[in-house]
């Protein structure tokens, strides 16, 4: 009880104050604002500052981060937009807060049900990013969202997503999860030769 | 109350209360039905003779249509083993039991619990009130005819959504605006709120007893529900001669959220991401304990390769769980932001891999029932081992450099807040709590469960119950955390991580299930019952946080008000469990 | 700074260009509001964690100046709600806000903030803390990670530059009286509502009245 202990830790503290000098003069200015930079601050490794400098520099997202679901839709060769959604319904049910409201479309003749939405909508203020719906949807047709930076001023006015707003075209989903749009490819060409090599 | 059992002990009890006990022969149900008013005396022989010192859970199940209500209890020996199980039943309308708080003070919070979701009266409860709502709220939500204002359909999924899904604000469409049930005739401005009358009193009677001649006022004072020091909005009522606390009232329920009643609601899968929601620093632990429970209940197991998963997941929780506490209890003590600054550094890192993971820093919703949802991507377990060979270790010994000998911290937690052996154990304190005060109590060793008896670690447990000795107790646990996880990354085999396919509508047959888990915070339940359908009939979390506060009011008492800040701090409640 | 300060609507004669900078009442007025805004240490749920960790050295958001988090309400500029509003806890809240002086702003972070999000259906969560307290900004996501409250703290800021002095409530003569205080009764109660629930009280008693007991409950059942 001589107040070592309280020296001894002080110590730390100080090293922690000169090592970020130390570290800035040692890397230099490529230890900010490139990719680079990030991922070495972000790695087990760091030393120095820790701070990454949102807005001007972004932490790398890894592939399977999740916040708001989309839904995906691929461009067919005449420029017509081709929804992959059936409104099977499937992601509605398993919401776990019950966020996703589909209207199937019935044929105006038969009366039948038409596999393709009429409305889609998620009220983002009650999704809760669990990724269920992306998860069990069996035509990789409602996948989620990379993009965090959607604050907005009116609520009401704003956070029901409808259809026109969900859909994002498939290359988008292929450049934010690269693996898994692959893996998801792959499976459906082999199913598809499967089904082909059957008929 | 460490009483030397042979182990024939309950044999002998349950043939002399033969008469009064009833095997519940319910397929897939366990565990003894006792007569209401054999409850006490068999309580009594069970923590006594057979050596079940340590009641766990307490909670209600509601047979709604059947007039009948049930109260569940969770015995375990603190020297390990499985569980017992008792059930009373009364019926719905004059439910009364008799409190088992004399025997076991452990049990006080969750009886207060019991009374205030389901009105189960506890007879001879010292001071039964509403806990988690308010005194003057409108009939016991957890009930099954109990209906709150936005209800939409007794089960999910909801008709409404699918397949004629027309968007709408349930709010907007109560005509009250306010989420609101009010009973006939009710005027608003003839409404005296009951407020905390029954609080201040029941909190200035405990302060009667052993007073001296000399005459002082005591003082009350809320800490609270907006405090910085206090983790969350949690209020603490205190009752103060000078400095020295006479008598101290927990109040919570300012962060509850329906958990069990949602959970009765949904199905089986969609509770996953409801359970990160609990302890939401720890929220793999969550997933990790119901995953256990709905498991037993399915009977299925996941492959190999998902239990070492789990295990890392679990364990980096546990490291990253601590230091975090650890950081908020230095703040608590008034180091104000360095140490929790460089806590928070070590979770950011670990965060990352549960985001790279499961996709999610928090919320990381990463378990299935038989299994994960994803093998880790590419790059995770050599970043994680990079983090637990290298990284953690240095930090870990940097953090006791800067902290564990320091004279500050030695004085103002050497001796503070005591909580001895046999009064953690009696009021079913668990986790870090437990151990610091002496009893090497550990679900992983005491009842494992995963793959946890093949691995080599120690549990730490400290002798003197206070303050210091569960910051120690902590320290220690985060080198066995890494220990463990070393042992887990050496060994990790291959192959599936999923047993089966993924279905997002899975069946439960009908039974009962406790799956427990060691989480950061204690002993993690959850109590699941099935009906056979695709929602739990009844779903309760013992929750270790919200029952470790049971012992609060002991370790404070004779304490100076600034340590009461630190007590908090060392207890590490996270509101989210607590309240639920 | 300059720059951002200057106003270009005004000449400025080439000679004492660099010299001189003219600027408005407004562009000071906002610019020293936007760069000191204090946010008020209040944590309510899950979402807290992450404000924590927005305060913390990986994303520090001292950087916009919000550096000096304040316990108390007097010394606070932002109130950021952070998790999900209960019943319980709403009075409080309101009672803060109205001890916060002008000019103040909320951020309503996280869905449970802006709508009682997943938890909105039970029966103890406020569904918005919007019906109770004016929301300046609504971060969506569950919780919001660091960076998405970075970015709704920003849209704050931005939100004050439109600002003007001459428009500002809170120079504003007249009606300055504070939120009424929500009220525990059976259950929450807004005192703004006590004709609604007088009203709908009396229409239960009616109702009493022309059914028997059990199609009550069956009644109410549909209206909520």
């Amino acid at each position: 009880m001589n107040g070592w202990g309280i020296i001894r830790g002080l110590g730390v503290t100080l090293r922690h104050f000169f090592g970020t000098y130390a570290e800035d003069l040692r890397r230099g200015k490529s230890r900010y604002f490139t990719k680079q930079g990030v991922r070495e601050r972000s790695a087990s490794t760091v030393r120095g500052i820790f701070t990454v400098q949102y807005p001007e520099e972004k932490l790398i997202i890894p592939e399977e981060f999740r916040y708001l679901p989309f839904l995906v839709y691929d461009e067919l060769e005449s420029g017509e937009k081709k929804i992959r959604c059936t409104s099977c319904g499937i992601c509605a049910k398993v919401c776990p807060p019950q966020c996703i409201w589909i209207e199937r479309t019935t044929d105006p003749v038969t009366g039948r049900p038409v596999p393709a939405p009429v409305a889609f909508y998620i009220d983002i203020d009650i999704c809760m990013n669990c990724g269920f719906c992306a998860e069990y949807c069996p035509f990789d047709a409602i996948k989620m969202d990379h993009d965090f930076e959607i604050a907005s001023y009116d609520r009401k006015a704003e956070h029901i997503y409808a259809l026109e707003k969900l859909l994002k075209p498939a290359v988008y989903y292929q450049s934010i999860r690269p693996e898994n749009f692959a893996r998801e490819e792959a499976s459906r060409m082999e199913k598809e030769a499967k089904t082909s090599s059957k008929s | 109350m460490l009483v030397k059992t042979s182990s024939d002990g309950i044999k002998d009890l349950l043939s002399r209360y033969g008469d009064s006990l009833l095997a519940d022969t319910r397929p897939g149900f366990g565990g003894y039905f006792i007569k209401t008013e054999q409850l006490v005396p068999f309580c009594r022989s069970l923590r006594d003779e057979a050596g079940y010192d340590y009641l766990s859970s307490v909670t209600g199940v509601d047979n709604f249509p059947e007039d009948q209500m049930e109260v569940v209890y969770h015995f375990y020996k603190t020297i390990g083993g499985p569980a017992f199980v008792l059930k009373v039943q009364a019926s719905r309308h004059e439910t009364v039991i008799p409190s088992l708080t004399p025997l076991y003070p452990g049990v006080e919070f969750q009886e207060c619990e019991a009374w205030d979701l389901l009105g189960i009266r506890f007879e001879g409860h010292p001071d039964l009130r509403r806990i988690l709502m308010w005194e003057g709220f409108e009939g016991f939500p957890l009930r099954k005819d109990w209906r709150e204002p936005f209800f939409e359909d007794e089960n999910k999924p909801f008709k409404s959504r699918w397949p004629d899904g027309h968007v709408l604000r349930t709010e907007e469409e109560n005509p009250y605006k306010n989420n609101v049930q009010y009973p006939a005739a009710f005027d608003p401005d003839q409404w005296i709120p009951a407020g905390d009358a029954a609080l201040y009193e029941g909190l200035l009677s405990l302060t009667k007893e052993g007073q001296s001649d000399f005459k002082t006022d005591h003082i009350v004072v809320n800490l609270g529900p907006q405090h910085p020091s206090t983790h969350g909005v949690f209020r603490m009522v205190v009752a103060l001669e000078g400095e020295t606390v006479l008598s101290l009232k927990p109040v919570m329920g300012y962060l509850h959220r329906n958990h069990e009643k949602i959970g009765e609601r949904n199905t089986f899968v969609q509770n996953m991401p409801f359970t990160d929601r609990l302890d939401y620093i720890s929220s793999m632990s969550n997933n990790f304990g119901y995953a256990l429970a709905v498991e037993k209940l399915m009977d299925v197991h996941p492959p190999e390769r998902a239990e070492y998963i789990r295990v890392i997941m679990a364990e980096l929780t546990r490291f990253l769980s601590h230091i975090f506490s650890i950081g908020f209890l230095l703040n608590d003590l008034g180091a104000f932001f360095t140490p929790a600054l460089y806590a928070i550094e070590e979770r950011e890192l670990i965060l990352d891999i549960f985001e790279a993971a499961s996709g999610s820093r928090m919320m990381c919703n990463y378990f299935r029932f038989g299994g994960v949802v994803r093998d880790l991507p590419d790059g995770v377990l050599g970043k994680i081992k990079d983090l637990v060979i290298d990284r953690l270790p240095r930090k870990l010994d940097e953090f006791e450099r800067y902290l564990t000998k320091n004279d500050i911290v030695r004085v103002r937690c050497e001796g503070v807040g005591v909580l001895k052996i046999e009064e953690a154990i009696g009021l079913s304190a668990a986790g870090p709590v437990l151990r610091a005060s002496g009893v090497p109590y550990d679900v992983r060793k005491a009842d494992p469960y995963s793959i946890y008896d093949r691995f080599d670690f120690d549990v730490a447990y400290g002798l003197h119950g206070d303050i210091y000795d569960r910051y120690l107790v902590r320290v220690e646990e985060m080198r066995q955390s890494l220990r463990i996880l070393k042992q887990a990354l050496r060994d990790i085999p291959g192959g599936a991580v999923m047993n089966g396919k993924p279905q997002y509508q899975v069946r439960v047959p009908a039974g009962e299930a406790y799956g427990r888990v060691e989480g950061p915070k204690g002993e993690l339940g959850f109590y699941v019952i099935s009906n056979g359908k695709p929602n739990p009939w009844r779903y309760h979390v013992r929750a270790p946080s919200f029952i470790n506060l049971t012992s609060l009011s002991t370790m404070a008492k004779n304490q100076k008000i600034a340590d009461v800040v630190a007590l908090l701090g060392s207890i590490d409640i996270v509101l989210g469990e607590v309240d639920r | 700074m300059d720059e951002e300060l200057n106003n270009p609507k005004y000449e400025i004669p080439p000679e004492i260009q660099h010299q001189v900078a003219i600027t408005t009442v407004d562009k000071i007025y906002n610019w020293s509001r936007r760069n000191s805004l204090w946010p008020m240490m209040f944590g309510l749920a899950c979402c807290a964690v992450e404000m924590i960790g927005a305060a913390a050295s990986r994303y520090d958001f001292s950087r916009f100046g919000m550096e000096v988090m304040r316990a108390s309400p007097r010394q606070a500029d932002v109130m950021i709600v952070s998790g999900t509003v209960t019943k319980k806890m709403i009075p409080t809240i309101v009672r803060l806000y109205n001890q916060m002086g002008e000019p103040k702003y909320v951020v309503a972070m996280g869905v449970c903030a802006s709508s009682g999000g997943p938890f909105k259906e039970g029966y103890s969560v406020v569904p918005g803390v919007d019906r109770f307290i004016p929301v300046d900004v609504y971060i969506p996501g569950c919780p919001p990670t660091p960076q998405a409250l970075l970015y709704g703290l920003m849209a704050l800021q931005e939100k004050i530059d439109q600002q003007s002095i001459q428009t500002v409530r809170w120079y504003k003569k007249g009606d300055s009286s504070p939120i009424p205080i929500p009220v525990l009764g059976p259950d929450l109660m807004d005192p703004r509502d006590f004709d609604l629930i007088k009203r709908r009280a009396q229409e239960n008693l009616q109702m009493e009245e022309q059914v028997s007991p059990t199609n009550i409950e069956e009644a109410d059942s549909h209206v909520g």
